[in-house]
């Protein structure tokens, strides 16, 4: 019943496989996110002596790395279809819609991914104890759909303007600064076991926020698939 | 040409008035003579935005219907839009390092410009980076409403999180801050900025069009 | 059944750059239509235009099927698109690709269809190899069989023999009878043996 109401749905998982199945086989999305990260991550633990007291602090950086890991990444997946010439067959075979939610599914796994492997070791080199766990998780969920949300259609305008990964982040900081501030704000009272009114209030943001560019990227996507 | 110079005697009034006309405001710094820098750093700010506005609007309208002209429109709102916001930007630090010391201090409104401007810097890399020219009206007019959608966020966020130096006038604030003289420059700067602005909009896009038109001469490429 | 194509007064320019103006063809059913002209007149090009991947200058381009004109899209998937600007997928297997591409068009795949369809098309035993081990005269064929996954209408090939030696030449007769008996084809070519296949040829010069 599901997948015959929704024929983007089927559609759209089968672009999910196909990115699953190629990065799968090539790592090159994932192995640049993880060695930017890694690298990020190593250059701050040692750089402040492998302690954070601050929480406002360790709450910004976590993102600052979350943020540039996901502009050096996101954008692989159109990238990659443009350089190795696969776009036409892709516009000839597929509608815009299943393309968008495929690749947006494709790049919340991706993100997910390395967001599994960083934070826990953030938290381990930072030596912060999470307050509010739930509230942590939650926070990081959110961000993480949200980067990927507005990511892919950023990712999609950067790749047909240049396919330069420069362009990517000089379009996105904007756009995904609201998103920034209220995760940092909501990591930070994770971190310090803040009020749980304030932690709602980013939460309740966040979640808007998924929504709104997630259904904007959604409509507007065909304008930056079709000529 | 009669616009025109009505409206630069127009401005050079508004100039005057706000150095001899308005009296010092009392509660603006030490005595009360930075508070002029509201008839020129408001208007800019206002116009900044409603540029902005019109620039998405006039996206919205090339996405529907294709029409070369209006990515023209949206182009230029784009362009003066910028520049009053770094006006404005420009005139807050000012009057901020004025009043209480800081250029910069990041309280909403400054973020809110300044997150602005980022926009608009983006809005016209995108551009830049784009040779084929509906290619580039496409992209550009989707990455305007994009960014349109996220700012009212900031909007809520942003207040929030600092507290604010930035003066909020509204309700008491207005009434004691605008006296009737003030208030008279104020508009009437107001009204002086937006006949700058439709002045230049006028030129910029008669510019455009014409450019549009340029007849391709055998051997040189145009884009 | 009335089925053809129409284009009428169809222009490109870029940036001012006149590619070819006021073009006007009508392609019945169970024909095969070739476009030919020096490098750079325009034929990739035309061909792309009237897949709808690129927007003409002006003018009008219809797929009327069964009396009707089709959408923009309803068009798309009417259509098989061989040509060598055309890439698939180097790190999937053959059938890998075929699969994608059947899914995301959300048609059934079967791997005996799928076996079937590259045996026709000479890459029998081949379905599991990964594309990037393909010679280029082999993906040009995987491209046909991607091409007719879907059973088009109309084939829209652009040079359809580059990069195939003399059996691939045979399969593309092959092809292209197959189609002329059951839609249209419609080809872009300067080789004299392809343009004998041709009902009608519009030459852009």
């Amino acid at each position: 019943m599901g997948i015959k109401r929704f024929p983007w749905l089927s559609r759209a998982l089968a672009v999910l496989r196909k990115d699953l199945q190629l990065e799968f086989r090539t790592r090159y999305a994932y192995s640049a996110l993880v060695m930017f990260a890694l690298t990020t991550l190593s250059t701050i633990s040692f750089s402040l002596g492998g302690s954070m007291a601050d929480t406002d602090v360790a709450a910004a950086l976590l993102w600052m790395i979350l943020f540039f890991s996901a502009m050096t990444g996101l954008a692989r997946t159109f990238i990659q279809e443009e350089e190795a010439g696969t776009v036409l067959a892709l516009k000839m075979a597929a509608d815009p819609e299943p393309v968008f939610l495929g690749k947006y599914l494709f790049n919340t796994v991706l993100l997910f991914s390395l967001t599994v492997l960083i934070v826990p070791l953030y938290l381990l080199m930072s030596n912060l104890s999470v307050a509010n766990v739930r509230g942590f998780l939650a926070t990081v969920l959110l961000g993480v759909l949200g980067l990927a949300g507005a990511g892919t259609i950023l990712a999609a305008i950067a790749a047909r303007a240049a396919a330069k990964g420069s362009v990517m982040t000089v379009l996105s900081f904007p756009i995904l600064l609201p998103l920034l501030i209220s995760a940092i704000s909501a990591t930070s009272t994770a971190f310090a076991g803040g009020l749980p009114e304030s932690m709602m209030t980013d939460l309740g943001l966040l979640f808007f926020y998924n929504g709104i560019v997630l259904a904007a990227s959604f409509l507007l996507f065909e304008y930056v698939w079709n000529e | 040409m009669i616009g025109q110079i009505s409206l630069g005697i127009w401005m050079t009034a508004v100039v005057l008035a706000s150095f001899l006309y308005i009296p010092a405001i009392p509660g603006f710094g030490a005595t009360g003579e930075t508070a002029r820098i509201i008839v020129y750093h408001v208007p800019a700010a206002w116009i900044a935005v409603l540029a902005y506005l019109l620039a998405t609007v006039n996206s919205v309208s090339y996405l529907l219907k294709g029409e070369a002209k209006l990515d023209r429109q949206a182009q230029v709102n784009a362009e003066l839009g910028t520049l009053f916001c770094l006006l404005a930007a420009v005139t807050g630090a000012i009057w901020s390092r004025a009043a209480w010391g800081l250029y910069w201090n990041w309280d909403p409104r400054q973020t809110s410009i300044a997150v602005l401007l980022m926009i608009y810097a983006a809005y016209f890399v995108l551009r830049g980076a784009i040779a084929d020219s509906d290619r580039r009206a496409r992209l550009s007019a989707v990455y305007a409403i994009l960014a349109f959608l996220t700012v009212p966020f900031l909007v809520f966020i942003v207040p929030r999180a600092f507290p604010s130096l930035h003066p909020d006038l509204g309700g008491i604030e207005r009434v004691r801050v605008m006296s009737p003289q003030v208030l008279v420059v104020f508009l009437s700067s107001l009204v002086g900025f937006t006949g700058l602005y439709v002045w230049m909009y006028n030129i910029q896009m008669r510019c455009l069009s014409l450019l549009s038109k340029r007849v391709p001469v055998r051997g040189v490429r145009y884009e | 059944m009335d089925n053809r194509i129409e284009v009428r007064g169809l222009s490109k320019a870029y940036h001012g750059r006149r590619l070819f103006t006021d073009i006007n063809i009508s392609v019945p059913d169970r024909s095969v239509f070739a476009v030919r002209g020096p490098n750079g007149s325009g034929k990739t090009t035309f061909l792309l235009i009237l897949c709808g991947l690129i927007p003409a200058t002006s003018g009008q381009v219809d797929l009327v099927l069964e009396g009707r004109s089709l959408t923009a899209a309803e068009r798309r998937r009417q259509l098989g698109l061989v040509s060598t600007d055309l890439y698939l997928y180097d790190d999937l297997s053959a059938v890998e690709n075929l699969e994608f591409f059947s899914a995301v068009r959300g048609l059934p795949f079967t791997l005996a269809r799928a076996r079937e369809l590259l045996e026709f098309v000479g890459l029998q035993g081949r379905g599991r190899d990964y594309l990037g081990t393909f010679s280029s005269g082999m993906k040009q064929r995987l491209k046909y069989a991607c091409a007719l996954w879907h059973k088009p209408h109309v084939l829209i090939l652009d040079e359809p023999t580059s990069h195939m030696d003399e059996k691939g030449a045979a399969l593309v007769e092959k092809v292209i009878r197959g189609q002329r008996a059951r839609g249209m084809v419609l080809m872009a070519t300067n080789s004299p043996e392809e343009l004998r296949y041709g009902d009608q040829t519009l030459s852009l010069a």
